[in-house]
């Protein structure tokens, strides 16, 4: 993806989708990773026992798939200034080989000075939306 | 109501310093699927102005939860950690966090308030160097069912 410039873009301006695959050996690297073992991210049977359909995923594994959506537009890790979100839905990883699919698009809402810019995500899995108020002032060169 | 309302507004003690290294970035990076070189090799880094590798922007979670786990682990709170659900997150950076970086984190309670059958408390967490800078302010929203 080639990297946009601040001069180029515009309210409307639309990020192209892509999509991101989690799996159960995901879950388990970022339970690793974040120092959240919380069970339900990785046990079939005791999230099943407090009335989840399967294991679900981390929301901030869901909210670090789509900071890699930003960065990767703007080129820079570092350029992700402001993010917030709210967890709208779960994502349901099932024991198979592909796992779940969060799919993650954005527009670009407004300039503001500095070189950044407001960009509304989307994030969706399995047809539901799996983050709401999903924002973030992003700086591009 | 479960959460102890008298919280509103407390700080709580700040954590032990934390060190931010190179591996942890890189291993974070590698577990949420970030491909950049600024995070895993401290030239590329360099020749992007930083000062190294640095950590990509929710990596800011592993460092808060130390000090949001004052609150929630803080006996008088009556916080029911088995009904409890994250609802909102966000981080607002100052700058990136790099390698080399060492910073203690301080939460404060900005409010706990009923929504239908349930709590939602929400903390900040300031993330600053041990020399004072701020950093990140990183605030969660929790959710409590059945409150």
């Amino acid at each position: 993806m080639t990297t946009p410039r601040y001069a180029d873009v515009q309210p409307g301006t639309e990020i192209p989708p892509r999509s991101y695959q989690v799996t159960r050996l995901d879950l388990v690297r970022y339970a690793g990773a974040s120092g959240d073992f919380n069970v339900i991210h990785w046990n079939e049977r005791v999230a099943k026992s407090v009335g989840l359909p399967n294991v679900i995923a981390h929301g901030m594994l869901t909210m670090a798939k789509a900071g890699v959506y930003l960065t990767a537009w703007a080129g820079d890790p570092g350029a992700v200034t402001e993010f917030g979100v709210r967890f709208s839905s779960m994502v349901v990883v099932p024991d198979d080989d592909k796992g779940a699919t969060i799919e993650v698009s954005g527009t670009v809402t407004e300039k503001l000075d500095g070189n950044r810019v407001a960009v509304e995500l989307s994030a969706r899995s399995d047809g539901d939306k799996v983050l709401t108020r999903a924002r973030a002032v992003v700086r591009l060169p | 109501m479960a959460i102890n309302r008298e919280y509103i507004g407390r700080t709580f003690e700040p954590t032990e310093p934390y060190e931010v290294s190179r591996v942890k970035i890189a291993e974070f990076a590698n577990a949420a699927g970030e491909p950049s070189p600024l995070c895993r090799d401290r030239e590329a880094a360099r020749a992007a102005g930083y000062p190294d590798v640095i950590a990509p922007p929710t990596f800011a979670i592993v460092i808060s939860m130390t000090g949001a786990a004052k609150v929630t682990l803080d006996p008088g709170l009556g916080i029911n950690y088995a009904m409890v659900v994250h609802g909102e997150q966000s981080f607002e950076h100052a700058r990136p966090l790099h390698a080399g970086d060492v910073v203690v984190t301080q939460s404060t309670i900005e409010s706990i308030r009923a929504v239908r059958d349930m709590t939602m408390m929400t903390t900040a967490t300031e993330i600053r160097t041990v020399d004072g800078e701020h950093v990140c302010t990183a605030r969660s929203t929790l959710v409590e069912r059945g409150g």
